[in-house]
């Protein structure tokens, strides 16, 4: 395997496969780098019901197999590694990683997000006991057993509807009075009658012995306490971009993203971001995979510029 | 080149409990995709820690009677028995660097 290529890609979830079939049919040398499995955070979802052309829905994991099946069609190289740094100053961007150092003249970061933490009492303690960031991982061990989910996005409502085939109730827990998810998403969790809303809630402190057994909530609107008794919490509440190892070598937003314009071009040339780890991003596969295509065709063109 | 070993409920006491080294056990499944995700991580460690540090396997949807025993309820899942006991514990998806410190801590 060469240590010099024409583009690296930094992940492999839908942005980092997009763009790695539009610069190896672009003819660019190209290289992605991935930690885990193809597809990143679209693996997790059982299925995927808003990706164009999969009229019946697709799951995760086949669809980021396909996307991988067809970027290296066309001549991409892949390599399961992690990236640990970045040297982005130059003509000649280096890119270190647990399997050894790479370059190339362009690069595009596309490594995604993961979920965030509640940050309350109790988290750290019981996490792996009781307190999960992914049902589709951890819900078969609360079978018959009441649950909670935190959030009232997409993914919190999509845990919840997976957890009623395990859960003997699922309640959600929600800041505020109304949900954020799909208007579809939301009418299937109504129609369920193991899910229940808890409106303009908050959790507190996550309590229990040697595993989790109850929460104590915080109602918003009127300060008042009470306690819900749960085996298990999944937190949903939102993600947290991958950038920690391009800290201080790339602008980012407070929150850690990173800012680019319309043709995904961050402030240093020849570097580009895609998908969720670009602020303002709308998280989806589907846009990834566009932010991806874009920052492939505008790579190309700095590189033949 | 030194592999994981797959162990189960018949074989975890023979395994694991009675091993003279020091054993890693991912509990893992099959649904799981970090568990898929941190495989490949496990495979190297095997190798990087030879005869050091045996890197074992336990299907949890197999073999729940010894995942129950450990209380496991989040996956991935690695804990790392000395001499038949449990001293450290790893849930969720780490990056190898962060796993490799946690390693050397332990056997030291």
């Amino acid at each position: 395997m060469s240590s010099e290529y024409e583009v690296i890609i930094i992940g492999g979830g839908s942005a980092g496969l997009s763009a790695g079939i539009y610069t190896s049919r672009a003819r660019l040398n190209s290289l992605l780098i991935e930690r885990g499995v193809a597809g990143g955070q679209i693996a997790d979802a059982e299925l995927v019901e808003n990706y164009p052309g999969f009229a019946d829905g697709i799951s995760g994991l086949e669809l980021g197999q396909l996307m991988q099946q067809q970027a290296t069609r066309y001549g991409l190289e892949t390599l399961q590694a992690e990236v640990t740094g970045v040297g982005l100053k130059g003509k000649k961007k280096v890119v270190k990683t647990t399997k050894g150092d790479f370059s190339a003249r362009a690069v595009i970061i596309a490594s995604g997000s993961e979920r965030s933490k509640l940050g309350v009492p109790g988290e750290e303690e019981f996490s792996g006991r009781g307190v999960s960031y992914c049902a589709t991982c951890d819900g078969p061990f609360f079978k018959e057993k009441p649950v909670a989910v935190v959030g009232g996005g997409d993914v919190a409502i999509t845990e919840a509807l997976h957890l009623v085939k395990f859960a003997s109730k699922v309640k959600v827990i929600h800041r505020r009075d109304q949900l954020r998810a799909t208007h579809i998403l939301e009418e299937r969790a109504r129609a369920e009658p193991k899910i229940e809303f808890l409106w303009n809630s908050a959790v507190e402190k996550i309590e229990g012995e040697d595993v989790v057994k109850r929460l104590s909530l915080r109602q918003v609107k009127t300060g008042e306490k009470s306690t819900l008794d749960v085996a298990g919490v999944f937190i949903a509440i939102g993600f947290k971009p991958n950038t920690d190892y391009i800290k201080g070598f790339l602008p980012l937003d407070k929150a850690g993203f990173i800012i680019t314009n319309e043709k995904m071009e961050t402030k240093i040339p020849g570097v580009f971001a895609a998908g969720d780890v670009r602020l303002n991003s709308a998280q989806q596969a589907i846009t990834a995979a566009g932010d991806g295509a874009t920052a492939a065709i505008f790579a190309e063109k700095f590189l033949s510029g | 080149m030194t592999k994981p070993i797959a162990v189960d409920d018949a074989t975890f006491d023979q395994a694991v409990l009675k091993s003279k080294t020091p054993v890693l056990v991912d509990f893992w499944a099959p649904w799981c995709r970090p568990c898929i995700m941190a495989a490949p991580v496990l495979e190297e460690l095997a190798e990087e820690y030879a005869g050091k540090l045996t890197i074992a396997k336990l299907d949890v949807d197999q073999n729940a009677k010894t995942a129950a025993s450990y209380n496991i309820m989040a996956i991935p899942n690695l804990i790392i028995f000395k001499d038949g006991k449990p001293v450290s514990q790893i849930v969720g998806y780490k990056p190898k660097a962060e796993l490799k410190r946690d390693l050397d801590t332990v056997l030291k």
